[in-house]
């Protein structure tokens, strides 16, 4: 077997500090959260020392009428969400990359403003809004009554998604839209056939953000929140003020398993992630 | 090239119309009158009057609020310093990482980042608590030692409800918002120039601060603002994490808009907080173009 080379001058990954550091950050990273999914099969109440393996827990949160309640709301608000914030981030993607036109630094500034604000900022005005200018009407009928909720998720969901897609807009060759409107296409046709297919790729990245925007949020949700309309983060929230209980690791995981299966279908269809993550940090 | 709005109007106004309405009715249009709220205050217990005092924004500077605000600024620093000294090592060891193993570990810093904020504070709470892993460690331990030599009784150490506790979570929460930007931006660094520096004899700290650091520069600032704005207007960490003496000033607001029912004040002290989050994007564009300017 031949001797492996020592580590070259920028191999820095084969140096063993550099391991041991990966390692610990990993653990940092990790640990309390399989420590979390572990303890949800825990067959102990007080959730502390491991008392033997047991699904009863699992039993409790599917049974716990008000928890699941909360999730179907958490889910429709994000399906909800992510149908209007894919329709208005794209077209306003589509206006910024493509027209010039005055006040267009305004725009692109107002449009960067969900991004940036403090969500409890934007939590605020959200609960100011729907108290003093928009009270949502208590009592309608599913999904009328997660209005408010899904409105709120909307304004901070499609910006992102006007990131994502504009980010890939710019590698479309504009040529490509001058030969169709060479071949006799007008500005609609071009736009289906040309422009949208260029697009397709951003706008499933951009649903699928956010949709986990819509729900991983909780600060805006929680100010937004009537009495009647729970989602899961604020449920969650709530018994997590109360107490530690094997029932709220047993949604955890349930949340965290769904959460690693989306992503793994958004890296699957978006390809590398080493070539997107960049995307990912501005955007988020 | 762009084209002018004029030559294609009604696909502009079709694609502009409804985003645009969007963002003025369910997202300026509130924060606007927040602002006005601001200037207001509370007559009757659901009127509020916009006279346009300043009383608020006096109040949100007195030593009590100021005090929140400059923990508030000193505890998010302190997130982002450590969160670029734990990730910057990371960042580096992806970027020189092979193409497989690239992947793998973006993977594993962006599956924390794509996890519910609630759950990851959740699954802190059971680490630091007093019946924690952590204590649970260290008691185990204790007992161990107690046999060999005479200890006292253990004591757990309190970790939750402190503000390290708020630290801790922070960073935990905003580790990944560090290590992907700075990796995009190592990752555009050319790496025939380290390899020069080490040719040349400089060592891998000294070639790490004179050439990857200042190289990296643009991409660093971007990762300190991503982690030290949604830092700074942290709300839940410290909510769950921390004890009374360790509310940021996200709690502060929340207080005014919940139980104190103050609202012309929770408005005042939000859009400080506003202003100060711009200040700090407004520097670090500052910085970008010196930076520009210079090179």
């Amino acid at each position: 077997m031949p001797k492996r080379s020592p580590p070259g001058p920028l191999e820095y990954l084969r140096r063993w500090q550099m391991q041991a550091w990966l390692a610990a950050v990993g653990v940092f990273l990790y640990a309390p959260l399989i420590a979390l999914m572990a303890f949800s099969f825990n067959d102990s109440r007080r959730n502390i020392v491991w008392k033997g393996f047991t699904l009863k827990y699992y039993d409790k949160a599917f049974n716990n009428s008000s928890l699941i309640e909360a999730f179907a709301n958490s889910l429709t608000i994000a399906a909800l969400c992510t149908v209007l914030s894919v329709a208005l981030g794209a077209m306003v993607a589509l206006v910024l990359w493509r027209f010039r036109f005055p006040g267009k630094t305004v725009l692109d500034g107002a449009l960067a403003l969900p991004i940036v604000v403090p969500e409890i900022c934007m939590g605020v005005a959200m609960l100011v809004f729907f108290a003093k200018v928009l009270p949502w009407p208590v009592g309608l009928p599913w999904p009328l009554n997660l209005g408010a909720i899904t409105i709120a998720h909307v304004s901070f969901s499609f910006p992102f998604v006007a990131v994502v897609v504009r980010a890939r807009m710019a590698s479309f060759n504009r040529e490509m839209e001058e030969a169709a409107r060479d071949l006799g296409a007008g500005e609609w046709r071009t736009i289906k056939d040309v422009i949208l297919p260029h697009m397709a790729p951003s706008l499933v990245a951009g649903a699928l953000l956010a949709f986990t925007l819509s729900l991983d949020d909780f600060v805006i949700t929680f100010f937004t929140a009537g009495p009647d309309t729970v989602t899961f983060p604020v449920k969650v929230y709530s018994m997590v003020r109360f107490s530690v209980t094997p029932e709220v690791n047993a949604a955890s995981t349930i949340l965290i398993v769904l959460t690693v299966i989306l992503t793994a279908v958004a890296l699957k269809l978006q390809g590398d992630p080493a070539a997107t993550a960049g995307a990912h940090g501005d955007g988020k | 090239m762009e084209q002018s709005w004029k030559q294609a109007k009604s696909v502009f106004a079709a694609a502009l119309s409804a985003p645009l309405v969007w963002l003025v009715l369910f997202f300026l249009l509130p924060l606007a009158i927040v602002w006005a709220y601001s200037f207001g205050h509370n007559e009757g217990l659901t009127q509020i009057a916009i006279t346009g005092t300043f009383k608020n924004y006096a109040r949100a500077i007195e030593p009590l609020y100021l005090k929140i605000f400059l923990k508030s600024a000193w505890m998010a620093a302190l997130t982002t310093f450590l969160c670029l000294v734990i990730g910057f090592p990371v960042a580096l060891a992806i970027t020189f990482a092979s193409q497989k193993a690239k992947t793998w570990l973006l993977l594993l810093i962006m599956l924390p980042f794509w996890t519910n904020l609630l759950i990851r504070t959740y699954a802190l709470i059971a680490v630091l608590r007093n019946e924690g892993y952590i204590n649970k460690g260290l008691e185990a331990i204790w007992t161990l030692a107690a046999k060999i030599m005479p200890l006292q009784p253990f004591q757990p150490l309190e970790m939750m409800h402190t503000n390290f506790a708020v630290v801790v979570g922070l960073v935990y929460v905003h580790l990944p918002f560090m290590v992907l930007p700075l990796y995009s931006a190592l990752d555009r660094l050319d790496k025939s120039l380290l390899e020069a520096s080490l040719d040349l004899g400089a060592g891998h700290m000294r070639t790490l601060f004179k050439v990857v650091v200042p190289l990296a520069l643009p991409g660093i600032a971007s990762g300190v603002l991503i982690t030290f704005i949604p830092a700074l207007g942290a709300y839940l960490t410290p909510d769950l994490l921390g004890g009374p003496d360790s509310q940021m000033i996200a709690n502060v607001i929340e207080r005014q808009f919940k139980r104190a029912n103050d609202w012309p004040f929770g408005a005042a002290l939000s859009f400080l907080l506003m202003y100060l989050t711009f200040v700090a994007i407004a520097v670090q564009a500052l910085l970008g173009r010196k930076k520009g300017a210079q090179a």
